[in-house]
Protein backbone atom coordinates (compact mmCIF):
# COMPACT_ATOMS: atom_id res chain seq x y z
CA UNK A 1 0.00 0.00 0.00
CA UNK A 2 1.07 3.56 -0.90
CA UNK A 3 0.67 5.76 1.73
CA UNK A 4 2.14 8.61 -0.13
CA UNK A 5 0.13 8.19 -2.48
CA UNK A 6 -3.40 11.02 -2.34
CA UNK A 7 -6.70 9.50 -1.79
CA UNK A 8 -9.64 9.75 -3.68
CA UNK A 9 -10.66 12.54 -1.19
CA UNK A 10 -7.67 14.37 -1.97
CA UNK A 11 -7.38 14.22 -4.92
CA UNK A 12 -10.95 15.33 -6.03
CA UNK A 13 -10.33 18.16 -4.14
CA UNK A 14 -7.39 19.24 -5.36
CA UNK A 15 -8.80 19.02 -9.23
CA UNK A 16 -12.06 20.84 -8.25
CA UNK A 17 -9.65 23.58 -6.54
CA UNK A 18 -7.22 23.68 -9.23
CA UNK A 19 -10.22 24.08 -11.78
CA UNK A 20 -11.97 26.31 -10.18
CA UNK A 21 -9.44 28.47 -8.19
CA UNK A 22 -11.47 28.24 -4.80
CA UNK A 23 -10.56 26.37 -1.50
CA UNK A 24 -13.67 23.97 -1.32
CA UNK A 25 -11.95 22.86 2.21
CA UNK A 26 -12.84 26.31 3.73
CA UNK A 27 -16.57 25.43 3.88
CA UNK A 28 -17.76 25.29 7.45
CA UNK A 29 -21.13 23.88 5.75
CA UNK A 30 -23.50 27.10 7.09
CA UNK A 31 -26.06 26.67 4.30
CA UNK A 32 -26.51 30.18 3.39
CA UNK A 33 -25.77 29.13 -0.57
CA UNK A 34 -28.76 27.03 -0.49
CA UNK A 35 -31.10 29.62 1.59
CA UNK A 36 -30.81 31.90 -1.64
CA UNK A 37 -30.29 29.50 -4.26
CA UNK A 38 -33.24 29.94 -6.46
CA UNK A 39 -33.16 26.71 -8.13
CA UNK A 40 -32.59 24.75 -5.34
CA UNK A 41 -36.19 23.65 -5.27
CA UNK A 42 -35.41 21.35 -8.17
CA UNK A 43 -32.30 20.41 -7.23
CA UNK A 44 -31.72 16.49 -5.86
CA UNK A 45 -28.06 17.66 -4.00
CA UNK A 46 -28.14 20.93 -2.22
CA UNK A 47 -25.39 23.39 -2.94
CA UNK A 48 -23.98 23.03 0.51
CA UNK A 49 -24.24 19.29 0.15
CA UNK A 50 -22.33 19.60 -3.50
CA UNK A 51 -19.54 21.04 -1.73
CA UNK A 52 -19.42 18.60 1.24
CA UNK A 53 -19.81 16.00 -1.16
CA UNK A 54 -16.67 17.10 -3.21
CA UNK A 55 -15.06 17.44 0.93
CA UNK A 56 -15.61 13.95 1.13
CA UNK A 57 -14.32 12.93 -2.20
CA UNK A 58 -17.75 11.45 -3.61
CA UNK A 59 -17.22 12.08 -7.04
CA UNK A 60 -19.33 9.88 -8.80
CA UNK A 61 -22.21 11.40 -6.90
CA UNK A 62 -21.29 14.65 -7.48
CA UNK A 63 -21.27 14.16 -11.01
CA UNK A 64 -24.15 12.77 -11.99
CA UNK A 65 -26.28 14.86 -9.89
CA UNK A 66 -28.79 16.74 -11.47
CA UNK A 67 -28.00 19.92 -9.57
CA UNK A 68 -24.75 20.66 -11.64
CA UNK A 69 -26.64 21.25 -14.68
CA UNK A 70 -30.05 23.24 -13.34
CA UNK A 71 -27.63 25.96 -11.52
CA UNK A 72 -28.60 29.34 -13.42
CA UNK A 73 -25.08 30.71 -12.86
CA UNK A 74 -27.14 33.28 -11.00
CA UNK A 75 -24.19 33.41 -8.28
CA UNK A 76 -26.29 34.46 -5.28
CA UNK A 77 -24.50 31.71 -3.42
CA UNK A 78 -21.30 33.28 -4.48
CA UNK A 79 -21.63 36.67 -3.46
CA UNK A 80 -23.41 35.53 0.01
CA UNK A 81 -20.25 33.23 0.77
CA UNK A 82 -19.00 33.91 4.39
CA UNK A 83 -15.89 31.70 3.37
CA UNK A 84 -15.67 33.54 0.32
CA UNK A 85 -16.15 30.30 -2.11
CA UNK A 86 -17.40 31.01 -5.82
CA UNK A 87 -19.61 28.01 -5.60
CA UNK A 88 -20.64 29.57 -9.15
CA UNK A 89 -17.07 28.85 -10.41
CA UNK A 90 -17.39 25.59 -8.65
CA UNK A 91 -20.40 24.13 -10.69
CA UNK A 92 -18.83 25.61 -13.74
CA UNK A 93 -16.07 23.10 -13.03
CA UNK A 94 -18.12 20.14 -12.16
CA UNK A 95 -19.27 20.47 -14.98
CA UNK A 96 -16.88 20.37 -17.17
CA UNK A 97 -15.18 17.29 -15.70
CA UNK A 98 -19.11 15.59 -16.06
CA UNK A 99 -18.18 16.16 -19.62
CA UNK A 100 -14.70 15.13 -19.88
CA UNK A 101 -15.22 11.93 -17.74
CA UNK A 102 -18.41 11.23 -19.60
CA UNK A 103 -21.11 11.34 -16.87
CA UNK A 104 -24.19 12.07 -18.92
CA UNK A 105 -26.65 14.40 -17.66
CA UNK A 106 -29.98 12.73 -17.04
CA UNK A 107 -33.79 14.27 -17.47
CA UNK A 108 -33.69 18.45 -17.47
CA UNK A 109 -30.47 18.07 -16.86
CA UNK A 110 -29.78 16.26 -20.21
CA UNK A 111 -31.65 19.32 -21.86
CA UNK A 112 -29.45 21.99 -20.53
CA UNK A 113 -26.35 19.84 -21.59
CA UNK A 114 -28.27 19.66 -25.47
CA UNK A 115 -28.77 23.31 -25.64
CA UNK A 116 -25.14 24.31 -24.53
CA UNK A 117 -23.93 21.74 -26.62
CA UNK A 118 -26.15 23.50 -29.43
CA UNK A 119 -24.99 27.24 -28.74
CA UNK A 120 -21.72 26.25 -28.91
CA UNK A 121 -21.79 24.73 -32.47
CA UNK A 122 -23.04 27.66 -33.72
CA UNK A 123 -20.36 30.00 -32.08
CA UNK A 124 -17.86 27.02 -33.39
CA UNK A 125 -19.39 27.52 -37.05
CA UNK A 126 -20.24 31.14 -37.18
CA UNK A 127 -17.83 32.89 -34.80
CA UNK A 128 -21.74 34.37 -33.12
CA UNK A 129 -24.87 32.53 -31.94
CA UNK A 130 -27.65 32.36 -34.69
CA UNK A 131 -30.34 32.27 -32.59
CA UNK A 132 -33.35 30.91 -34.66
CA UNK A 133 -31.03 27.65 -36.18
CA UNK A 134 -29.53 26.98 -32.63
CA UNK A 135 -33.16 27.23 -30.81
CA UNK A 136 -34.80 24.81 -34.00
CA UNK A 137 -32.05 22.33 -33.79
CA UNK A 138 -32.70 22.02 -29.84
CA UNK A 139 -35.99 21.43 -30.08
CA UNK A 140 -35.72 18.76 -32.75
CA UNK A 141 -32.87 17.41 -30.53
CA UNK A 142 -34.99 17.47 -27.60
CA UNK A 143 -37.96 15.89 -28.69
CA UNK A 144 -40.08 18.91 -28.64
CA UNK A 145 -40.18 20.34 -32.40
CA UNK A 146 -42.41 23.37 -31.49
CA UNK A 147 -41.59 24.46 -28.64
CA UNK A 148 -41.80 28.43 -28.17
CA UNK A 149 -42.93 28.43 -31.52
CA UNK A 150 -45.13 31.46 -30.70
CA UNK A 151 -42.44 33.13 -29.56
CA UNK A 152 -40.69 32.68 -33.09
CA UNK A 153 -44.12 33.47 -34.80
CA UNK A 154 -44.11 37.03 -32.10
CA UNK A 155 -40.50 37.67 -33.26
CA UNK A 156 -41.19 37.73 -36.48
CA UNK A 157 -44.04 39.79 -36.65
CA UNK A 158 -41.85 42.15 -34.68
CA UNK A 159 -39.05 41.81 -37.02
CA UNK A 160 -36.57 39.74 -34.34
CA UNK A 161 -36.06 36.72 -36.38
CA UNK A 162 -33.37 36.54 -38.79
CA UNK A 163 -32.39 33.57 -41.33
CA UNK A 164 -29.08 33.91 -41.18
CA UNK A 165 -26.62 35.45 -38.93
CA UNK A 166 -24.13 38.09 -39.70
CA UNK A 167 -20.95 36.06 -39.43
CA UNK A 168 -17.84 37.35 -38.13
CA UNK A 169 -14.80 37.04 -40.60
CA UNK A 170 -12.55 35.83 -37.43
CA UNK A 171 -14.94 32.80 -37.97
CA UNK A 172 -11.58 30.42 -38.54
CA UNK A 173 -9.98 32.06 -35.58
CA UNK A 174 -12.64 31.13 -33.09
CA UNK A 175 -13.23 27.20 -34.75
CA UNK A 176 -9.01 27.69 -33.52
CA UNK A 177 -9.95 28.26 -29.85
CA UNK A 178 -12.14 25.59 -29.52
CA UNK A 179 -9.91 23.48 -30.99
CA UNK A 180 -7.05 24.43 -28.94
CA UNK A 181 -9.04 24.21 -25.87
CA UNK A 182 -10.20 20.60 -26.17
CA UNK A 183 -6.41 19.73 -26.61
CA UNK A 184 -5.20 21.31 -24.00
CA UNK A 185 -8.04 19.35 -21.72
CA UNK A 186 -7.49 16.28 -23.65
CA UNK A 187 -4.56 16.41 -21.10
CA UNK A 188 -6.59 17.33 -17.93
CA UNK A 189 -6.15 15.34 -14.86
CA UNK A 190 -8.40 12.82 -13.20
CA UNK A 191 -9.44 11.02 -10.44
CA UNK A 192 -10.74 7.96 -9.77
CA UNK B 1 -16.37 59.83 -25.06
CA UNK B 2 -15.13 56.95 -27.53
CA UNK B 3 -15.94 53.08 -26.44
CA UNK B 4 -15.38 50.09 -28.16
CA UNK B 5 -18.61 48.74 -28.47
CA UNK B 6 -19.25 44.78 -28.51
CA UNK B 7 -23.02 44.37 -29.46
CA UNK B 8 -23.54 40.94 -28.76
CA UNK B 9 -25.63 38.25 -30.42
CA UNK B 10 -28.75 39.39 -29.75
CA UNK B 11 -28.12 42.47 -31.18
CA UNK B 12 -30.35 41.97 -34.38
CA UNK B 13 -33.12 39.45 -32.79
CA UNK B 14 -34.31 39.20 -29.47
CA UNK B 15 -32.02 42.11 -27.64
CA UNK B 16 -32.44 44.89 -30.95
CA UNK B 17 -34.27 47.53 -28.89
CA UNK B 18 -31.52 47.81 -26.58
CA UNK B 19 -28.88 47.72 -28.99
CA UNK B 20 -30.80 50.98 -31.02
CA UNK B 21 -31.53 52.82 -27.79
CA UNK B 22 -28.19 52.20 -26.28
CA UNK B 23 -26.56 54.23 -29.76
CA UNK B 24 -29.41 56.67 -29.83
CA UNK B 25 -29.30 57.54 -26.42
CA UNK B 26 -25.51 57.14 -26.02
CA UNK B 27 -25.18 59.37 -29.22
CA UNK B 28 -27.35 62.22 -27.25
CA UNK B 29 -25.09 61.88 -24.09
CA UNK B 30 -22.09 62.27 -25.86
CA UNK B 31 -21.09 58.99 -26.31
CA UNK B 32 -19.43 57.16 -29.36
CA UNK B 33 -19.47 54.30 -29.68
CA UNK B 34 -17.33 51.89 -32.62
CA UNK B 35 -18.13 48.49 -33.24
CA UNK B 36 -15.18 45.92 -32.60
CA UNK B 37 -15.09 45.13 -35.70
CA UNK B 38 -15.21 41.06 -36.34
CA UNK B 39 -16.40 40.51 -32.95
CA UNK B 40 -17.29 37.04 -31.54
CA UNK B 41 -19.55 35.42 -29.49
CA UNK B 42 -18.73 35.41 -25.59
CA UNK B 43 -19.75 31.52 -25.12
CA UNK B 44 -22.32 33.33 -22.66
CA UNK B 45 -23.80 30.46 -19.68
CA UNK B 46 -23.32 27.91 -22.38
CA UNK B 47 -19.58 28.56 -22.73
CA UNK B 48 -18.49 28.78 -19.20
CA UNK B 49 -20.58 26.03 -18.35
CA UNK B 50 -18.40 23.35 -20.98
CA UNK B 51 -15.13 24.49 -19.89
CA UNK B 52 -13.78 27.66 -18.23
CA UNK B 53 -10.82 27.94 -20.58
CA UNK B 54 -12.93 28.38 -23.60
CA UNK B 55 -14.99 30.48 -21.69
CA UNK B 56 -12.20 32.59 -21.61
CA UNK B 57 -10.45 32.46 -24.53
CA UNK B 58 -13.77 33.36 -26.42
CA UNK B 59 -14.25 36.59 -24.34
CA UNK B 60 -10.26 37.19 -24.69
CA UNK B 61 -10.31 37.26 -28.57
CA UNK B 62 -12.54 40.33 -28.08
CA UNK B 63 -10.89 42.08 -25.35
CA UNK B 64 -7.24 41.53 -27.56
CA UNK B 65 -9.44 43.55 -30.63
CA UNK B 66 -10.81 46.21 -28.24
CA UNK B 67 -7.34 46.79 -26.97
CA UNK B 68 -6.01 47.13 -30.46
CA UNK B 69 -7.97 49.88 -30.32
CA UNK B 70 -6.61 51.31 -27.76
CA UNK B 71 -10.36 51.96 -25.84
CA UNK B 72 -11.97 50.48 -23.39
CA UNK B 73 -14.72 48.23 -23.82
CA UNK B 74 -18.43 48.79 -23.34
CA UNK B 75 -21.25 46.24 -23.92
CA UNK B 76 -25.02 46.49 -23.26
CA UNK B 77 -26.05 43.20 -22.48
CA UNK B 78 -25.74 41.76 -18.82
CA UNK B 79 -24.08 38.07 -19.66
CA UNK B 80 -21.29 39.76 -21.93
CA UNK B 81 -20.39 42.22 -19.97
CA UNK B 82 -19.88 39.78 -17.23
CA UNK B 83 -18.34 37.02 -19.26
CA UNK B 84 -15.45 39.84 -20.58
CA UNK B 85 -14.79 41.40 -17.26
CA UNK B 86 -14.69 38.19 -15.51
CA UNK B 87 -11.97 36.82 -18.63
CA UNK B 88 -10.32 39.88 -18.32
CA UNK B 89 -10.46 39.95 -14.46
CA UNK B 90 -8.78 36.36 -14.78
CA UNK B 91 -6.74 37.09 -17.21
CA UNK B 92 -4.66 39.95 -15.29
CA UNK B 93 -4.81 38.04 -12.13
CA UNK B 94 -2.87 34.97 -13.29
CA UNK B 95 0.27 35.53 -16.00
CA UNK B 96 0.07 32.08 -16.59
CA UNK B 97 -3.07 32.06 -17.32
CA UNK B 98 -2.98 34.94 -20.00
CA UNK B 99 0.19 33.30 -21.97
CA UNK B 100 -1.61 30.26 -22.38
CA UNK B 101 -5.08 32.06 -23.81
CA UNK B 102 -2.98 34.48 -26.08
CA UNK B 103 -1.37 31.29 -27.72
CA UNK B 104 -4.71 29.79 -27.80
CA UNK B 105 -6.83 33.07 -29.40
CA UNK B 106 -3.46 33.93 -31.44
CA UNK B 107 -4.13 37.46 -30.22
CA UNK B 108 -1.79 39.14 -27.29
CA UNK B 109 -4.12 40.45 -24.82
CA UNK B 110 -2.19 42.97 -22.72
CA UNK B 111 -4.66 44.17 -20.18
CA UNK B 112 -4.10 47.93 -20.90
CA UNK B 113 -8.33 48.02 -21.28
CA UNK B 114 -11.04 47.94 -18.77
CA UNK B 115 -14.54 46.34 -19.82
CA UNK B 116 -17.72 48.31 -18.43
CA UNK B 117 -21.19 47.81 -18.79
CA UNK B 118 -23.39 50.04 -20.70
CA UNK B 119 -25.53 50.93 -17.18
CA UNK B 120 -21.85 51.88 -15.47
CA UNK B 121 -20.91 54.18 -18.48
CA UNK B 122 -24.39 56.17 -18.33
CA UNK B 123 -24.39 56.15 -14.45
CA UNK B 124 -20.30 57.22 -14.42
CA UNK B 125 -21.65 60.21 -16.71
CA UNK B 126 -23.14 61.90 -13.66
CA UNK B 127 -26.83 63.33 -12.36
CA UNK B 128 -26.12 67.18 -13.89
CA UNK B 129 -24.63 65.99 -17.24
CA UNK B 130 -27.38 63.45 -17.91
CA UNK B 131 -30.06 65.99 -15.98
CA UNK B 132 -29.05 68.97 -18.77
CA UNK B 133 -29.92 66.96 -21.45
CA UNK B 134 -33.27 65.71 -20.53
CA UNK B 135 -35.95 67.43 -22.76
CA UNK B 136 -38.98 65.46 -21.62
CA UNK B 137 -39.69 63.94 -17.88
CA UNK B 138 -40.85 60.92 -17.45
CA UNK B 139 -43.38 62.67 -14.82
CA UNK B 140 -46.65 60.40 -13.55
CA UNK B 141 -44.16 57.05 -14.35
CA UNK B 142 -43.22 54.34 -11.63
CA UNK B 143 -40.89 52.19 -12.45
CA UNK B 144 -39.28 49.31 -10.71
CA UNK B 145 -35.34 48.92 -11.53
CA UNK B 146 -34.46 44.90 -12.00
CA UNK B 147 -31.04 44.37 -12.30
CA UNK B 148 -31.16 40.26 -12.06
CA UNK B 149 -27.96 38.91 -11.77
CA UNK B 150 -24.39 39.85 -14.06
CA UNK B 151 -24.00 42.94 -13.23
CA UNK B 152 -24.31 42.57 -9.75
CA UNK B 153 -22.09 39.54 -8.95
CA UNK B 154 -19.93 38.07 -8.68
CA UNK B 155 -17.77 40.84 -6.49
CA UNK B 156 -14.14 40.96 -8.75
CA UNK B 157 -17.30 42.34 -11.94
CA UNK B 158 -20.39 43.64 -9.98
CA UNK B 159 -21.11 47.44 -11.42
CA UNK B 160 -22.96 47.94 -8.06
CA UNK B 161 -24.08 47.05 -4.85
CA UNK B 162 -25.37 43.00 -5.37
CA UNK B 163 -28.17 43.36 -2.88
CA UNK B 164 -29.88 46.96 -3.34
CA UNK B 165 -28.14 48.51 -6.14
CA UNK B 166 -28.82 51.86 -7.12
CA UNK B 167 -27.35 52.86 -10.32
CA UNK B 168 -30.61 52.28 -12.44
CA UNK B 169 -32.54 54.29 -10.04
CA UNK B 170 -30.39 57.03 -10.34
CA UNK B 171 -30.57 57.18 -13.79
CA UNK B 172 -34.50 56.84 -14.26
CA UNK B 173 -34.37 59.61 -11.27
CA UNK B 174 -32.61 62.38 -13.20
CA UNK B 175 -34.64 61.07 -16.17
CA UNK B 176 -37.84 62.30 -14.37
CA UNK B 177 -39.07 59.00 -13.59
CA UNK B 178 -40.48 57.94 -9.66
CA UNK B 179 -38.17 55.23 -8.74
CA UNK B 180 -39.96 52.55 -6.63
CA UNK B 181 -38.45 50.74 -3.47
CA UNK B 182 -39.24 46.75 -4.14
CA UNK B 183 -37.75 43.27 -3.25
CA UNK B 184 -36.34 41.77 -6.36
CA UNK B 185 -34.37 43.67 -7.91
CA UNK B 186 -31.42 41.28 -8.07
CA UNK B 187 -33.22 37.93 -8.28
CA UNK B 188 -32.75 35.69 -10.88
CA UNK B 189 -35.43 35.65 -14.09
CA UNK B 190 -34.17 31.94 -14.80
CA UNK B 191 -31.74 33.16 -17.68
CA UNK B 192 -31.53 29.90 -20.16
CA UNK B 193 -33.19 27.72 -17.92
CA UNK B 194 -36.19 29.36 -19.08
CA UNK B 195 -35.36 28.08 -22.46
CA UNK B 196 -34.15 24.88 -22.04
CA UNK B 197 -36.57 24.29 -19.22
CA UNK B 198 -38.91 26.37 -19.20
CA UNK B 199 -41.58 25.25 -16.20
CA UNK B 200 -38.54 25.41 -13.83
CA UNK B 201 -37.76 29.03 -14.80
CA UNK B 202 -41.77 30.46 -14.71
CA UNK B 203 -41.99 30.68 -10.61
CA UNK B 204 -39.11 32.77 -10.89
CA UNK B 205 -40.28 34.90 -13.59
CA UNK B 206 -43.52 34.96 -11.90
CA UNK B 207 -41.97 36.20 -8.66
CA UNK B 208 -40.33 39.13 -9.82
CA UNK B 209 -43.62 40.20 -11.66
CA UNK B 210 -45.26 39.75 -8.31
CA UNK B 211 -42.76 41.96 -6.61
CA UNK B 212 -42.59 44.44 -9.11
CA UNK B 213 -46.82 44.54 -9.49
CA UNK B 214 -46.99 44.59 -5.35
CA UNK B 215 -44.81 47.72 -5.50
CA UNK B 216 -47.48 49.73 -7.62
CA UNK B 217 -44.74 50.14 -10.20
CA UNK B 218 -46.32 50.58 -14.14
CA UNK B 219 -43.32 48.97 -15.77
CA UNK B 220 -40.22 46.97 -15.19
CA UNK B 221 -36.79 49.04 -16.49
CA UNK B 222 -33.70 46.47 -16.97
CA UNK B 223 -30.29 45.72 -18.96
CA UNK B 224 -30.06 42.58 -19.73
CA UNK B 225 -31.70 41.35 -23.45
CA UNK B 226 -32.50 38.03 -21.95
CA UNK B 227 -33.78 39.12 -18.24
CA UNK B 228 -36.00 41.49 -20.99
CA UNK B 229 -36.75 38.64 -23.15
CA UNK B 230 -37.82 36.24 -19.61
CA UNK B 231 -39.96 39.22 -18.23
CA UNK B 232 -41.26 40.26 -21.42
CA UNK B 233 -42.55 37.42 -23.78
CA UNK B 234 -42.92 34.90 -20.39
CA UNK B 235 -45.25 37.12 -19.11
CA UNK B 236 -48.05 35.83 -20.80
CA UNK B 237 -47.49 32.39 -20.12
CA UNK B 238 -46.99 32.84 -16.29
CA UNK B 239 -50.71 34.50 -16.64
CA UNK B 240 -52.14 31.14 -18.28
CA UNK B 241 -50.25 28.74 -16.25
CA UNK B 242 -50.84 30.90 -12.85
CA UNK B 243 -53.87 32.53 -13.85
CA UNK B 244 -52.70 35.82 -12.76
CA UNK B 245 -53.38 39.08 -15.16
CA UNK B 246 -50.12 40.72 -15.11
CA UNK B 247 -49.87 43.49 -17.77
CA UNK B 248 -46.24 44.81 -17.03
CA UNK B 249 -44.39 46.39 -20.11
CA UNK B 250 -40.71 45.93 -19.41
CA UNK B 251 -38.38 48.31 -20.97
CA UNK B 252 -34.45 48.79 -21.47
CA UNK B 253 -33.19 51.91 -18.78
CA UNK B 254 -31.78 53.10 -22.54
CA UNK B 255 -35.21 53.10 -24.32
CA UNK B 256 -37.07 55.15 -21.08
CA UNK B 257 -33.71 57.26 -20.94
CA UNK B 258 -33.97 57.96 -24.49
CA UNK B 259 -37.75 59.04 -24.39
CA UNK B 260 -36.50 61.61 -21.15
CA UNK B 261 -33.95 62.73 -23.97
CA UNK B 262 -36.52 63.62 -26.68
CA UNK B 263 -35.84 60.60 -29.27
CA UNK B 264 -38.86 59.60 -31.12
CA UNK B 265 -40.45 56.41 -29.62
CA UNK B 266 -40.89 54.09 -33.08
CA UNK B 267 -36.76 54.41 -33.38
CA UNK B 268 -36.10 53.22 -29.46
CA UNK B 269 -38.18 50.14 -30.36
CA UNK B 270 -41.08 50.78 -27.72
CA UNK B 271 -43.47 49.64 -29.10
CA UNK B 272 -41.39 46.19 -30.59
CA UNK B 273 -42.16 44.26 -27.07
CA UNK B 274 -44.70 41.34 -26.24
CA UNK B 275 -46.49 43.13 -23.54
CA UNK B 276 -48.74 46.05 -25.01
CA UNK B 277 -46.37 48.85 -23.61
CA UNK B 278 -49.04 51.94 -25.36
CA UNK B 279 -50.71 52.67 -22.04
CA UNK B 280 -48.15 52.69 -20.22
CA UNK B 281 -45.99 55.26 -22.64
CA UNK B 282 -49.36 57.47 -22.77
CA UNK B 283 -48.39 58.35 -19.26
CA UNK B 284 -45.47 60.48 -19.89
CA UNK B 285 -46.48 61.91 -22.96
Amino acid sequence: MNLSAPSNRECLIALVNNESGQQVEKCYQCGKCTAGCPVSYAFDLMPNQVIRLIQLGMKEQVLSCRSIWLCASCAVCTARCPRNIDLAAVMDSLRGMARREGVAATGRGHNVFLFNKNFLQSIKKYGRLFELATMLSFNLKSGRPFREADAGLAMLQRGKLKFSVTRTRGQAEVARIFERVAAVESGAGKCN
Amino acid sequence: MQLAYYPGCSWETSGREYDLSARLAGGKLGLEFIEIKDWNCCGSSAGHSTSRLLATALAARNLALAEKMGLDLTAPCASCYQRLALARHDLLADGQLRKQVNRITGHTFHGNMRVRSILEVVASLGGEHIAARVVKPLRNLKVAAYYGCLLVRPRAVQVDDPENPQMMEKIMAVAGAEVLAWSHKTECCGTSLAMNNDQLALPLVAGILEAASLSGADCIVCACPLCHFNLDYRQKKVNRVLGTGYQLPVFYFTQLLGVALGLEPGRLGLFDHFVNTKPVLQLVS
